[in-house]
């Protein structure tokens, strides 16, 4: 029989408002197993602890229950605290009176009730406890960076620095990601290639970064410490060792001067040839050949740029390539894109060559963008002397309109756009249709104020209802004045739509691969949203930028900061400790039936022919072993098991049925 | 009308419409939208808070009760499903219980139902021209 002492927490007046903790400790004094039991108005503190500490000592406890908030938050310290007297730390259960229980309950008596079925079924699971110990396992010092933008240059940039070797797997030919489309930095308005090309460089040139450029993450095995990850790196059919980046090739391409294909980086207002870097700051400085594209390999004729290439680099015959890695931890810095803008033809963005998004017009007021920085209309390539601005297109909505969330990042844009062109061509009549002007950070409402006051800004509080292009080119805009309560109708030259962010597509590819949650957005999910935000709450995954939610670039670079001093303390580790409530086979009754090996999502069941002795049994017969490095206790196995041999350590079924009996009498 | 009446009618208007008047998020894309707008007294984005607020004695007795086409352009447009064009016909709809004009037999509806128009056009339709 155990000796179990039950401690339950008033946690100020979160749990003792709405839960009688007097009442609770007399009713569960009696429970079979209990010989203590104590309450406390914060049992995670210091003084708490101790009285647990001492209570252990004085009352030879076996094990510990306490009646608190969910385990989620403080398992670890209590369990810790049981340590330090000396108790194993797994005979330690938490019984969630707060989350589960007082926080969800209004009826003082009904929830003190079940505060005490639940401290019932804990101490009736406790009385089953067996002590567990933690396994050790090995880490590689080594860190994968997933995405090459801005979020992941900075990661891999702050790894490499505190002296870790990093990979960089980024999908396009070139680091740089959305960062590197952009023409001035809000809200001091820098340019974005001034800041961004150095730390590309320097990325290229560190040496504990390997980048792996043209390249997809392929696969994903193993857990903290020790992924296996394999890196597709897409034929470049360019030998990046020969190459010098001279960019003759691109010039001679006979599909650049036809213009056929358009240039992802420049989102298709010009074209580019079919050997390509995406800009000329490019890294690294070495083309690609677009296959689907190229002449060479659609019709087996032309092989212009092998011809003229003066370093021999061009090699048709080039093959995809899988490099398999051992990584310690595994960053996610996949960032995001804009939504597709088909549902929103009130806008008339597929109608009219004029009506562009906000990441358009960057490239046009890029120096090195299409129009070489000089602001035009894409029909007639006419300055604009007119334009309206439209803020939250596919932002705030409700579910199947669009996105639910606010993109953060479009009002400060918009302002800086504003402001560029007001500053460029000062008779240029700008006119921002917004729903509310949301500029919470450092200089940014300063920033906005100075488009109002500074620049004159014609700030409008309304949405637009609808963009009718116009039989002479003109558009023509109706919306609406909210604060004087009039309808507009305004004829202009250019429409920029404020288009909602969301995560790159191929995030839940990874996601997948990585086992890493996503939520309704398809944005990674944090460990906890406060605590922990840039851990996903799988062990050794870590979030870095747009990936994770909408943010800006100085709060992308912080969170890459964060991330990287999580990785870095991750890798400082020589051994981690394992998770022993992990699977078990008892053999006796496991007949090698296969089921739990499909069930397991970690690989971490295979067999073996054991001898099984036991009453009336002594043959060999093929037996379930599991991995306790690669289980993570999941329990999948322990219900698919038809013969009732897998059971988790810890979470034993017999455990589990108890504690239903427990909440059941 | 008393306080009780009024949550009766507010209740209503939302049970008719199907939409809730809380989502709105006051945009003024459906006032953006709205080809009647100089013609209403009371704004298309302002409906919803005329219903919130309780204030639906103003809203049935307002000219934009009458001026609402049921173009449905509001509707579509709507980004957070408040859809102000079904709130202002549930308005109607009070009004023409009230009077007890409803101009079709329900049982006569089925009969008139084609799948390409929408039926709510169908009936606001009728009411209108058969006045």
């Amino acid at each position: 029989m155990q000796r179990i002492g039950v401690f339950v927490c008033h946690c100020g007046s979160n749990i003792a408002a709405t839960v009688d903790v007097k009442k609770v400790v007399e009713l569960v004094r009696y429970e079979p197993g209990v010989v203590f039991a104590d309450d406390y108005m914060y049992m995670c503190s210091e003084a708490g602890q101790e009285k647990i500490i001492e209570a252990i000592k004085e009352n030879k406890l076996t094990g510990l229950v306490i009646c608190s908030c969910s385990p989620r938050m403080h398992e670890k310290t209590f369990r810790a605290c049981a340590e330090k007297a000396g108790l194993n730390p797994y005979m330690v259960e938490i019984a969630n009176i707060r989350e589960q229980c007082s926080w969800i309950h209004k009826d003082r008596e009904e929830a003190t009730e079940k505060a005490v079925i639940l401290a019932r079924a804990a101490i009736a699971k406790v009385n089953l406890n067996t002590p567990l110990q933690e396994g050790e396992s090995p880490v590689i010092k080594r860190a994968l960076v997933i995405g090459g933008g801005i979020a992941g240059i900075q990661t891999a940039l702050d790894i490499a620095d505190a002296g870790y070797p990093v990979d960089i797997v980024e999908r396009e030919p070139s680091i740089g990601g959305r960062m590197s489309q952009f023409d001035k930095t809000f809200p001091t308005l820098d340019c974005a290639s001034c800041i961004l090309t150095p730390k590309m460089v320097e990325v290229n040139q560190h040496p504990n970064i390997t980048l792996y450029t043209y390249s997809e993450v392929e696969g994903v095995a193993g857990y903290v410490g020790n992924f296996e990850v394999q890196i597709k790196k897409k034929a470049r059919s360019v030998d990046m060792a020969a190459c010098t980046g001279c960019g003759e090739c691109q010039a001679k391409c006979p599909l650049g001067k036809m213009g056929k294909i358009p240039s992802e980086f420049d989102r298709g207002l010009k074209n580019r040839p079919a050997i390509y870097m995406p800009f000329a700051q490019a890294v690294p400085a070495v083309p690609v050949i677009d296959r689907e594209n190229c002449t060479y390999f659609k019709t087996g004729k032309c092989g212009v740029c092998a011809k003229i290439c003066p370093s021999k680099a061009i090699n048709y015959e080039q093959e995809d390539e899988i490099v398999t890695e051992k990584y310690g931890a595994i960053v996610v810095a996949t960032g995001f894109d804009i939504i597709n803008l088909d549902k929103y033809g009130e806008y008339a963005y597929n109608e009219s060559p004029d009506v562009i998004t906000s990441i358009e017009l960057e490239r046009l007021m890029n120096a090195a963008g299409p129009t070489g920085g000089h602001l035009e209309r894409m029909s007639d390539h006419k300055q604009p002397k007119d334009i309206v601005f439209i803020q939250c297109v596919g932002s705030r909505c409700d579910d199947e309109k669009g996105k639910p969330y606010c993109s953060k990042v479009c009002c400060m844009y918009t302002a800086k756009h504003a402001m560029l062109i007001k500053d460029h061509w000062p008779d240029t009549n700008v006119t921002v249709f917004y729903i509310d002007v949301r500029t919470p950070g450092k200089n940014f409402d300063e920033f906005y104020r100075r488009a109002v006051e500074q620049y004159h800004v014609n700030y409008i509080k309304g949405q637009v209802g609808k963009v009718i292009p116009q039989p002479d080119g003109s558009l023509m805009v109706q919306g609406v004045d909210l604060l004087d309560n009039k309808q507009i109708m305004k004829k202009t030259d250019m429409v920029v739509l404020a288009a909602a962010i969301e995560p790159n597509k191929g995030v839940r590819k990874i996601a997948t691969m990585l086992t890493a949650s996503i939520d309704n957005n398809d944005f990674l999910t944090e460990a906890h949203a406060k605590l922990r935000p840039v851990e996903s709450p799988t062990a050794g995954i870590f979030l870095s930028g747009m990936a994770q939610g909408p943010k800006d670039i100085p709060e992308t670079v912080s969170q890459a900061g964060a991330a990287a001093v999580k990785v870095v303390g991750l890798l400082a580790k020589d051994k981690l400790k394992t998770n022993p409530c992990t699977a078990k086979c008892d053999p006796m009754f496991c007949n090698g039936c296969s089921t739990c090996a499909n069930v397991c999502p970690y690989g971490a069941i295979t067999y073996e022919d054991q001898l099984v002795r036991g009453p009336g049994v002594n043959e060999t017969r093929r037996v379930a072993i599991v991995n306790n490095a690669l289980c993570q206790g999941c329990g999948a196995c322990t219900t698919a098991c038809p013969s009732g041999a897998m059971d988790l350590q810890g979470f034993s079924n017999r455990q589990i049925t108890t504690e239903v009996d427990a909440i059941c009498q | 009308m008393t306080k009780q009446e009024i949550e009766k009618n507010v209740e209503l208007i939302r049970e008719i419409s199907g939409c809730d008047p809380y989502k709105c998020m006051r945009c003024g894309k459906c006032s953006g939208s709205c080809p009647s707008f100089n013609e209403m007294d009371i704004k298309p984005h302002q409906f919803a808070s005329y219903i919130i607020n309780g204030n639906v004695e103003e809203l049935v007795s307002s000219k934009s009760l009458w001026k609402c086409l049921s173009c449905f352009a509001c509707i579509e447009r709507c980004p957070r499903n408040v859809e102000p064009g079904k709130l202002i016909d549930a308005a109607r709809q009070l009004v023409e219980r009230e009077r007890g004009g409803d101009h079709l037999q329900a049982e006569d509806i089925p009969e008139l139902l084609n799948e390409d128009v929408p039926q709510q056009l169908l009936v606001s339709a009728y009411r209108r021209y058969r006045r």
